[in-house]
């Protein structure tokens, strides 16, 4: 008996090492170890033998199902791994293929421009204002403190509507319609499309301005150069750029300045962008004129206030690098692409 | 304004080189746009006389001339500039000079004829841009001179973009007075000394519009050569200022003009008809003007006449048939003050911008008629010779401009400026600036200078305070004030959301402009008045845009043409419409699409966008509004769109948009290769939301049925979908139709809508009951309305 359980036993183990499927390996589990298999037929054939023999003989029977069950495990699990290794190199990818669907597009860069500007200045309290396009005479001229006579007009180079309505030329009208509404204290900024009758290399008919105002009773010159010192060096990201306000005049601002930024392009050793003079003209500010809170019923005596105005897209040149202001109204999707 | 160094180093000259004197004007307020030099690089230029000139053998256009250029030996150069001639004095280039441009002169044979340098005009100097001939220098230059040295060509031109406030500054003496003031020097005082008359002969004149004109000096000038040559350093101080030489009298008056700031005007004497008249225009009256112009003269415009007609515009240019000629011997000069009021907006209406109307409009001093009439006749006398009469000086005193005081609070200049300036230096600085300052108890009472036309309110005065102090010097701080919290609103939509739902399906913004061309938005919306421009830029500029298609249909056709077949384009911004005389300006956001649905790409069929992608875009955006049940895309017909693929969007039955595909018509006309679609949804409409409210889940398995329908085929889909729901009780959690066939087995005519029906309750699980009981209420209604029938 022993010797036939160890032929039992080895003819098993040499059956199931080369087995190669799990079907198989199940089909030789019921051969020998299934309710009719060999090994437990052996086991019911323990009765034949004498009670003494019994146990010895019950235990090597025990013994050999144990061997032929390790077997049977060892090779299940040997044969699970290999069919999930080839599942996987079956299944692998080359994963440097492009990925699929709707890559996002972007916005305009003018408009990347304007809401980096909103939300800078929003930071710090303002709102933000809309006016029309088409603007009344009195809004963008006259409550400026620019009556029908006055030499900036020729500067402003209008289109006309009829006599009373033309394209605003700035962002400026918003400052009156925005005094109108509300009392201060007041802290606005305005962006928009702006309109000049004008066509050339560095002028495109339509431009778009950030007007911004702050009305309060301490509101000073001083205040407003802190602020846009503030907005030029964040709007640039640089810390160490040098700015500079100079003397300037708008119809409804006095004092009045300009302010230059020294050249991002050159830092300022002077090059082409800024004429060879290292700086460059990004806006025009100054505070609110009396005849121009006259025109909305502020107290001159309570409130001082200061006002500001710049080129959105003189500041996206500057920011990305934009040599031609005329790709900006082009739409050419090659030029959008490349503002993600 | 452009003006020589040289020249205003002569009124002052302060201890700074160029730069520095640049960066003082520009910080004080007067930009300097450009310091150019005034005369390219050139060397060994000389003064030289041509002693004899001989044909070439040669050649028939070059002459050989004997030249003195002060050398040892007189040269023998070879020349072929027409106006050559023995005894004139010209620039003469010796061997080893360098020309503009690096030409180098050496000793040459031309056509045989040895030459030894090279006769020089303007052009070849970098003096001038063209030139006719040879320079020629006056008999005075002396032989063998340096032309640098002797026409001071080591200067630079300095070019001041000066704003409108500052017309005081449109001249060498105003220039020279504010450099003074930042330099704490004094300018040299203006000339104007009188010159005696030599003889009587005088102009009545007469002020009948004396609020425009209050004051008017005129004398009359007898025996002028008007072909006496301007003497170069005029000519050259004219050219340095951008002025060209126009003879004697012009070049005197412009001389003037740059000079002192005044604009004067010379009239023929012999043109002239009796006594001068300023006055205003009368209806019906003409005037041809120096630039050829006839104009016709409104009432308003005041001129200067004499007995019978007008011969200027006053302040502005004079008339051509009263103009200096090269006939005239006797001449009438006027200096007169006109008020900014009566000048300023008329030049430009007669399409006119002089250097003259440009000061008169900016405002000249008051009290320089009299200076300036003087140093003219100085000048014109010792140009073109002349025998000057008696200075006539009309002055209406009552109307002359008021020199009003302007009071100044110290305490106001702190409050404006943000940091105080000491009382001293505040004082200091005015006076400088010419004021007439008197101190009260809150601070001053300034009176500005005649010259100075932009100071008549306090803060005029804190500007210039805070000018000449220096801008950079003021402090900076951060304003301070109430910390209010602003609104926030979630019932408003935010235009950025709507913008990054785009972007996030593939969309690139553009920006187009307003104005677009008339015709092109006849064709895309016929029925709507559009807002036109009085002076367009061109005509395909015309008119408003009344929908945002007309520059994005402009600009997918730009990019088609350039082999971007696949576009996918939004733009945001304001429509413009007449309605009936109002203005409407509304915003709106519109998109345009076409080509492939998605980019180029492995692994999935190229499929092209249609209908239904163009309105799952526009699904997107309404879905931001967080209510997209009150939405209904509504089958009508647009112009601009394909009748079969065109929806009108409504929300709560209010028209709010437009989805479809771009009329073939219109792709025709407009050469595009592919389809394109449109939407466009008024922002009015779209703006309103509501605040989520939350809805309890349920913990109940839900039940899918799915059923078809047959119905005709012209029913429409939401219709059955909105039927559906309606019919059903609240156990129906949602309808979806996943599919609609015709073909075999439905009757032509008809079609099949597959619809998946999702029941669940929150406080129970469904029985087969009630699912059948909501499937029969729906085929019920279903069967009432549209005549369905289930299909089996």
């Amino acid at each position: 008996m022993h010797k036939k359980l160890k032929k039992l036993v080895d003819e098993a183990i040499q059956s199931i090492g080369v087995e190669h499927d799990l079907a198989g390996l199940d089909q030789l589990r019921v051969h020998y170890l299934g309710k009719k298999g060999q090994l437990t037929q052996q086991m019911k054939s323990l009765g034949t033998l004498p009670a003494e023999e019994r146990p010895k003989a019950g235990q090597a029977i025990n013994k050999a199902k144990q061997a032929v069950q390790d077997a049977l495990n060892t090779r299940k699990a040997a044969l699970d791994s290999a069919a999930l290794e080839s599942a996987l190199a079956s299944e692998t990818v080359d994963v440097t293929l492009p990925g699929r669907g709707e890559p996002s597009g972007g916005l305009h860069p003018v408009t990347r421009t304007r809401e980096r500007i909103e939300d800078l200045f929003v930071q710090m309290g303002f709102e933000i204002a809309e006016g029309p396009e088409i603007e009344t005479d009195w809004h963008n001229f006259e409550a400026l403190n620019i009556p029908e006579s006055h030499p900036a007009r020729a500067m402003h180079d209008t289109f006309y509507i009829n006599e009373k309505h033309l394209l605003r030329t700035h962002t400026s009208p918003v400052q009156i319609r925005v005094m109108l509404e509300q009392q201060p204290p007041l802290r606005v900024i305005a962006p928009g499309r702006v309109y000049r009758c004008d066509s050339d290399l560095t002028h495109t008919p339509m431009f778009h301005q950030v007007e911004g105002l702050l009305v309060d009773e301490q509101a000073s010159f001083a205040d407003l150069k802190g602020v846009l010192d503030d907005f030029l060096h964040q709007f640039f990201e640089r810390e160490d750029l040098a700015v500079r306000f100079r003397p300037s005049y708008f119809p409804f601002t006095e004092p009045s300045a300009e302010v230059d930024i020294q050249c991002v392009m050159c830092g300022g050793d002077g090059c082409r962008v800024c004429s060879h003079t290292g700086w460059l003209e990004v806006l025009g500010c100054g505070m609110v004129h009396p005849r121009v809170f006259e025109h909305v019923n502020i107290d001159t005596e309570k409130y001082t206030g200061f006002a500001f105005g710049m080129g959105i897209e003189r500041l996206a040149m500057l920011r990305y690098g934009v040599n031609d202001l005329r790709l900006f109204f082009e739409n050419d999707l090659r030029f959008l692409k490349q503002f993600r | 304004m452009k003006f020589s160094n040289k020249w205003l180093r002569e009124w002052v000259d302060p201890p700074v080189s160029t730069e520095e004197l640049a960066h003082q004007l520009t910080m004080a307020g007067l930009e300097v746009d450009a310091v150019e030099p005034v005369a390219a690089e050139f060397s060994d230029v000389v003064v030289a006389e041509v002693e004899d000139v001989q044909p070439h053998p040669d050649a028939d256009k070059l002459r050989v001339c004997r030249v003195n250029a002060g050398q040892a030996e007189t040269l023998s150069i070879v020349c072929g500039a027409a106006n050559v001639a023995a005894g004139l004095k010209v620039p003469c280039a010796i061997v080893g000079a360098r020309l503009p441009g690096g030409l180098k002169i050496k000793k040459a044979k031309l056509r045989g004829v040895e030459s030894s340098g090279m006769l020089c005009s303007e052009q070849e100097l970098g003096l001038a841009e063209t030139a006719a001939g040879l320079m020629i220098l006056p008999d005075t230059a002396p032989v063998g001179k340096n032309i640098r040295d002797y026409l001071h060509l080591d200067d630079v031109s300095i070019e001041l973009g000066l704003t409108p406030n500052r017309g005081d500054c449109l001249s060498i003496a105003g220039i020279a007075r504010e450099v003074a003031v930042l330099n704490r020097l004094a300018a040299a005082p203006p000339p104007g000394a009188a010159i005696p008359a030599m003889h009587d002969t005088r102009l009545d004149v007469n002020l009948e519009a004396a609020d425009a004109c209050p004051r008017y000096v005129g004398r009359v000038i007898r025996a002028v050569n008007v072909q006496a040559t301007t003497p170069v350093w005029m000519q050259e101080r004219l050219r340095r200022s951008g002025l060209r030489s126009l003879g004697p009298v012009v070049d005197v008056t412009n001389y003037i003009l740059l000079e002192l700031g005044q604009p004067m005007h010379a009239f023929d004497l012999a043109k002239l008809s009796g006594a001068i008249h300023v006055r205003y225009a009368h209806s019906g009256e003409s005037l041809s003007l120096l630039d050829g112009k006839e104009i016709e003269l409104t009432p308003d415009s005041l001129v200067i006449a004499d007995e019978k007609m007008p011969l200027a515009l006053a302040g502005i240019m004079g008339g051509s048939e009263s103009a200096v000629g090269d006939t005239t011997r006797d001449i009438f000069l006027e200096s007169a003050f006109f008020d900014p009021m009566a000048i300023a907006g008329r030049a430009r209406r007669f399409g006119l911008h002089t250097d003259s109307s440009h000061r008169f409009e900016r405002g000249v001093s008051a009290e320089l008629q009299r200076a300036a009439i003087e140093r003219a006749t100085a000048l014109l006398v010792e140009v073109a010779g002349g025998q000057p009469g008696p200075v006539t000086e009309v002055t209406e005193i009552a109307s002359m401009p008021l020199r009003k005081p302007v009071s100044l609070r110290h305490a106001q200049i702190t409050r404006v400026l943000g940091g105080e300036i000491p009382v001293q230096e505040v004082e200091d600085i005015l006076t400088r600036l010419g004021m007439a300052v008197e101190s009260n108890s809150q601070g001053w009472s300034v009176i500005p200078p005649a010259f100075r036309f932009d100071i008549d309110r306090e803060p005029d005065l804190i500007e210039e305070v805070g000018r000449i102090h220096g801008y950079d010097q003021l402090p900076s701080s951060r304003p301070t004030g109430q910390l209010e919290m602003g609104s926030c609103s979630e019932l408003l939509l935010d235009r950025r959301r709507l913008e990054q739902a785009l972007i996030f399906r593939g969309y690139q913004e553009a920006i187009t402009y307003s104005f677009v061309d008339p015709e092109r938005q006849q064709a895309i919306e016929p029925e709507k008045a559009a807002v036109a421009l009085l002076n367009p830029l061109a005509s395909d500029l015309g008119v408003m845009r009344t929908s945002l298609w007309t520059g994005l249909l402009k600009i997918a056709q730009y990019n088609l043409h350039r082999q971007q077949g696949r576009i996918k384009i939004f733009e945001y911004g304001l429509n413009f419409v007449l309605q009936d005389t109002e203005i409407v300006q509304e915003s709106a956001i519109g998109g345009v699409l076409g080509g492939t649905r998605f980019p180029e790409q492995w692994g999935s069929a190229e499929q092209t966008i249609d209908f239904f992608d163009a309105k799952a875009d526009v699904e997107a955006l309404l879905a931001l509004s967080g209510e997209t049940g009150n939405f209904a895309f509504t089958p009508e017909t647009h112009p601009a769109l394909h009748p079969g693929q065109c929806a009108r969007i409504f929300r709560d039955g209010q028209p709010m948009g437009w989805v479809g595909r771009l009329h073939p018509r219109l792709e025709r006309e407009l050469d595009l290769p592919q389809a394109l679609y449109l939407f466009q949804l008024e922002l009015s409409g779209l703006m309103a939301t509501e605040v989520p409210k939350f809805a309890e889940l349920s913990r109940f398995p839900s039940i899918r049925r799915d059923i078809a329908v047959i119905v005709k085929e012209d029913v429409v889909a939401a219709e059955v979908l909105f039927c559906a729901k309606n019919a059903a009780s609240e156990l129906l959690d949602k309808v979806e139709l996943f599919d609609v066939y015709t073909g075999e087995g439905i009757d032509s005519g008809r079609k099949s809508l597959a619809l998946g029906l999702t029941l669940q309750d929150v406080s129970r699980t469904l029985t087969d009951t009630d699912v059948d009981n909501v499937l029969s209420q729906i085929l019920a209604a279903l069967k009432n309305q549209f005549g369905a029938t289930l299909r089996e």
